[in-house]
């Protein structure tokens, strides 16, 4: 039997999942294909919506920013609306596992470069670290974490001008894992609560050595790995042991913020009853006309079409390799949608590392239904559209506005695809 | 004389280290000044290929000759800093018959070892040549690490008592009753190099004798003393490659040419070159097409090359020189030997001498001669001892052992360690106390030997890089840059480290450009997601001067609702942007 949906969507990562929401929000039947493991991972967790326009912020209020985003932004094209309706989609997703929902301001937190930065949600483990809070707030590392020198984020953060004071301390981890230990093996020590190398438990033995180094300060900061299913749990004995709150800084990859969002996402789209097919590739297309009638699916070399009447590509960026290019050209390997760039590839991107680059905007440029089109402007197809990382015009990076217009895109292909089908 | 005689050495290319070393083991008391880094110019800028003398066996035979005694020694006394790949000379099907026969012959007149391979036979040997190659000379070429290879000179030479200062900028040569007495450098702004000069000052070094090994910037330094030294600096292009395609170096056997040679190189390859004079040594054209040539015009040899991903490009510039009046006009043609200027004879100036032309397989021979004359001109009586003693790190190969119990980290990790260290090892990591984390994982460097790096270089991290190769895979540095620079907080403030990250991270964008397309530009893309979006270090408030206002964000669900508890409507939350947020709304 044929697989047929009515919207079947091509991609796994947020702007996927929010698509395929959007989509069943709907009632159509939706399957979501997907191919490798999504860039959420390498991705802080935390949900970006607008927080620089052209180099200038940190904005406030990232609703107010988009006026000023050019005509071609995607944020222009969907309009505040769509963000809004994306995030929307996202906090019924992940319901109480973020926060930040209660007001339309940016939050500034604390990254583990030391930085802070504007987001829009944030997850309930980093919220008692959020820069505006007047707390006096000390961060700890653990020595054989190379990603996250307390000392440098303390100061760093200092720096930024924050209202209170903060410090940084490193301490061993209770147990002495291999010298090169990942994040995970921290979160799970923690969640399990292994015993430590002196037979107390490691959440009272870390909370023992931080309480030592506590000096009025209300609040402390550990590198997101507090434990996995347990961190809830995990962070409360700590508080409780501390006798202050205590909060989580975004990390890089393997984020476990990220991660986690990850499976609450897959979550909900299982929830909502959206069917899933992960692990293979798109690779190509049947179309009749302007019609795409089927995606082809690379399943162990044989090629298995996916019907659908609706058809929403979300396969990321250049990262996530739903942007592809060569030494001449910037393609979109599924559909070979039109993506603009410039002639020369040394014209691709700028001398300054954090410059304005060409590159970061790459992507299909979307009408106003957000299908992608062809160089002269035309829809490349009357039922495909793109969301996420794969559409251009954004420099999400520059303008903190990764998940934002993901969200957004999402909400608008998705509900539009959900609607014609 | 009753003192001992002082020497200043202008340049940290691999000339200059190796004339301090020299000049120290023989017990004079030398300084040597480096603009930039050690290797800084020409050094730290090629392809990295040890000369078995080769590519000189039809053109320039007494090079060749010094090519392969100096082969030899450099094995012997830099076995650290070397790696025996053993090199190639291959024929295409189109490729001259008589060339590769006067090849070999020249091969075997100076006395460089030299074995004809059939195609089949060198495919044997690597297997992605080309179907159609006709057959191969194989001879001693090998890898050699110019990097380590300075750093282990500079360093023997500090041990010795040398002065060495880096981020030390000649400014002036000082010229008293017409003759040359010393220079005045300007210390760099920032304490990041080594010596002992205070940063952001100027500092005039006395000596006996100066030496001018500055390379392709040799003219400017022959400037400053009112004499001409005439260099043709010439440009050339090599391209990273992202894994070893080849595991010996392949060159291709014709008479010359661009992209004609493969350099295996750590984890890496590398394509080169170009030969094309330009004006100015520090600035001139890099271009796109220089790295379409190499992958195309090498994929004739190594086919898989078109579509393999390349990591970076960068360009270093040879300091050509010949004599005045030989009239060469194309650079490919200019002798590759090397030329000492005495100023005293050739112009009337006596104190100082230029070194000129050069390759750095011949390095150690061109330091020695230049002392020789330095000696003879000071009345020194000393031996030149360079062949014989081993450099640091170089002497004992027991070391390689393995060290995954005795330093807690994995083998194969500290299996790199130990072929970067040698013998330094057990002192580099055995010294270290507290937890060894990887820092780099694609170069497989750890904490300690970063923190090495950092004792004897300082806290610019371009000179840690160069010591560790640490940032310098396939990642370059998207995972490691900022771990690096969280490593100099034990001893330096959080602005240290931010400039240092900072200065880090433009040097490797610099070459990944030449790099940007497929899978690398992929990646790229990934280390600006890390560190803009993540890190937001592009829009770091820390960074910039104008005042946030943190009250107009958002300070948490509990917070009291002047702290981002209400919402959208609020007139005043225009952060910093200094109201033109009001402003454009409307427009």
């Amino acid at each position: 039997m044929p697989i047929r949906e009515d919207v079947l969507v091509v991609g796994g990562g947020l702007a996927a999942a929010t698509a395929a929401l959007a989509a069943r929000e709907t009632g159509r039947s939706v399957r979501l294909v997907a191919h490798k493991k999504s860039t959420l991972r390498q991705a802080s967790g935390l949900i970006d919506v607008l927080g620089y326009v052209d180099g200038d912020g940190p904005r406030a209020d990232p609703y107010g920013a988009i006026t000023d985003l050019p005509d071609d932004h995607p944020y222009r094209i969907v309009g505040e609306e769509g963000v809004r309706d994306g995030l929307r989609l996202f906090d019924d997703a992940v319901g109480d596992m973020y926060a930040g929902g209660h007001t339309d301001a940016n939050a500034l937190v604390p990254t583990y470069g030391g930085t802070v930065k504007p987001t829009a949600r944030y997850p309930n483990s980093v919220a008692p670290g959020l820069a505006s809070v007047e707390e006096d707030a000390l961060f700890v590392g653990f020595e054989s974490t190379t990603d996250f020198s307390a000392p440098v984020v303390a100061d760093h953060v200092v720096a930024a001008g924050v209202p209170f004071e903060a410090r940084g301390v490193t301490v061993p981890f209770p147990i002495r894992f291999r010298d090169d230990a990942r994040a995970t093996r921290f979160a799970k020590a923690l969640d399990e609560d292994e015993a430590a190398d002196d037979g107390r438990g490691v959440r009272r033995a870390l909370a023992e050595s931080v309480g030592e180094h506590l000096d009025g300060e209300e609040r402390v900061g550990f590198p997101a790995m507090l434990g996995d299913d347990h961190d809830e749990e995990v962070r409360e004995e700590l508080a409780d042991r501390l006798g202050v709150s205590v909060f989580e800084v975004p990390t890089g990859p393997p984020s476990l913020l990220g991660l986690k969002l990850e499976d609450r996402l897959f979550e909900a789209l299982d929830e909502a009853g959206i069917r899933l097919s992960t692990g293979n590739p798109a690779v190509g297309y049947e179309a009749d006309g302007d019609r795409i009638e089927a995606v082809y699916v690379d399943r162990k070399g044989k090629d298995v079409p996916y019907h659908a009447e609706q058809f929403v590509l979300a396969t990321g960026g250049l990262v996530g390799k739903g942007i592809g290019s060569d030494r001449e050209r910037v393609t979109e390997p599924v559909f070979d949608c039109h993506v603009p760039h410039p002639e020369d590839r040394y014209d691709w991107s700028e001398s300054a590392a954090f410059g304005g680059h060409a590159f970061a905007r790459f992507g299909v440029v979307p009408d106003e239904e957000l299908r992608p089109t062809t160089a002269s402007g035309e829809p490349e197809f009357a039922n495909l559209r793109a969301a996420g990382g794969v559409v251009g015009g954004a420099d999400v990076a520059r303008e903190k506005s990764a998940s934002g217009v993901s969200l957004a895109t999402a909400a608008v292909a998705g509900g539009r695809a959900g609607e014609e089908a | 004389m009753t003192e001992t005689p002082s020497v200043l050495v202008i340049g940290g290319g691999s000339t200059g280290c190796g004339i301090v070393r020299d000049l120290a083991m023989r017990g004079l008391d030398v300084t040597l000044v480096e603009k930039g880094n050690l290797t800084h110019g020409t050094t730290g800028r090629m392809h990295g290929l040890l000369h078995s003398g080769g590519r000189y066996a039809v053109s320039d035979q007494p090079s060749a000759r010094e090519c392969i005694e100096e082969n030899r020694v450099l094995r012997r006394i830099a076995t650290h800093c070397v790696e025996m790949t053993g090199g190639l000379f291959v024929q295409r099907p189109e490729d001259d018959d008589e060339y590769f026969e006067q090849k070999l012959q020249g091969c075997r007149d100076c006395g460089i070892p030299a074995e004809v391979l059939s195609g089949d036979e060198a495919r044997e040997m690597e297997p992605y040549l080309a179907k159609d190659v006709k057959r191969a000379i194989r001879v001693p070429d090998g890898a050699i690490d110019p990097f380590r290879l300075c750093v282990a000179n500079a360093a023997d030479a500090i041990d010795r008592g040398a002065r060495v200062e880096t981020h030390a900028e000649v400014v002036d040569v000082l010229v008293e009753d017409d003759e040359i007495v010393g220079v005045e450098v300007e210390h760099g702004e920032k304490a990041i190099g080594i010596g002992d000069g205070e940063p952001g000052t100027r500092e005039k070094l006395y000596a006996d004798y100066v030496v001018n090994a500055t390379g392709a910037w040799a003219g400017q330094i022959g400037e400053m003393a009112g004499v001409e030294v005439a260099v043709r600096p010439s440009k050339g292009v090599m391209t990273i490659m992202n894994v070893r395609q080849v595991d010996t170096v392949v060159n291709r056997c014709r008479p010359k040419g661009d992209a004609d040679i493969i350099v295996p190189h750590e984890t890496t390859c590398i394509l080169g070159t170009t030969d094309e004079e330009v004006e100015d040594p520090e600035d001139y054209p890099e271009e796109g097409w220089e790295v379409d040539l190499m992958i195309d015009t090498l994929s004739e040899l190594v086919p898989m090359l078109s579509e393999a991903r390349t990591i970076r490009s960068f360009w270093g510039v040879r300091p050509l020189y010949e004599p005045p009046g030989t009239g060469t006009v194309d650079p490919t043609d200019i002798t590759r030997d090397f030329f000492l200027l005495d100023h005293a004879d050739r112009d009337g100036l006596p104190g100082m001498a230029s070194i000129v032309g050069g390759k750095l397989t011949t390095y150690r021979m061109m330091a020695e001669k230049i002392s020789n004359h330095v000696c003879e001109t000071l009345g020194v009586e000393a031996d030149c001892r360079t062949a014989e003693e081993p450099l640091p790190g170089s002497s004992d190969f027991s070391v390689l052992r393995e060290w995954m119990d005795e330093f807690g980290i994995r083998s194969p990790v500290g299996r790199r360690s130990a072929q970067r260290l040698g013998s330094r090892t057990d002192d580099v990591l055995g010294r270290w106390d507290g937890p060894n984390p990887v820092v780099c994982d694609c170069e497989a460097v750890t904490r300690a030997e970063i923190h090495d790096a950092i004792d004897h270089s300082g806290t610019d991290l371009n000179a840690v890089r160069i010591r560790t190769r640490s940032s310098m895979g396939n990642c370059q540095g998207a995972f490691c840059c900022h771990r690096m620079a969280n490593e100099l907080i034990h001893d330096h403030d959080e602005l240290v480290v931010r400039d240092s990250l900072d200065e880090l991270y433009q040097e490797r964008w610099k070459g990944e450009r030449h790099a940007l397309w497929g899978e690398q530009l992929s990646q790229a893309m990934l280390k600006h997601m890390l560190h803009a979006t993540t890190m937001n270090r592009d829009g770091d408030p820390a960074a910039s001067d104008s005042v946030i206002d943190f009250a107009a964000f958002d300070a948490g669900e509990a917070a009291p609702a002047a702290a981002g508890g209400a919402t959208g409507d609020d007139p005043d939350r225009a952060a910093t942007d200094g109201g033109t947020e009001g402003e454009n709304a409307d427009s």
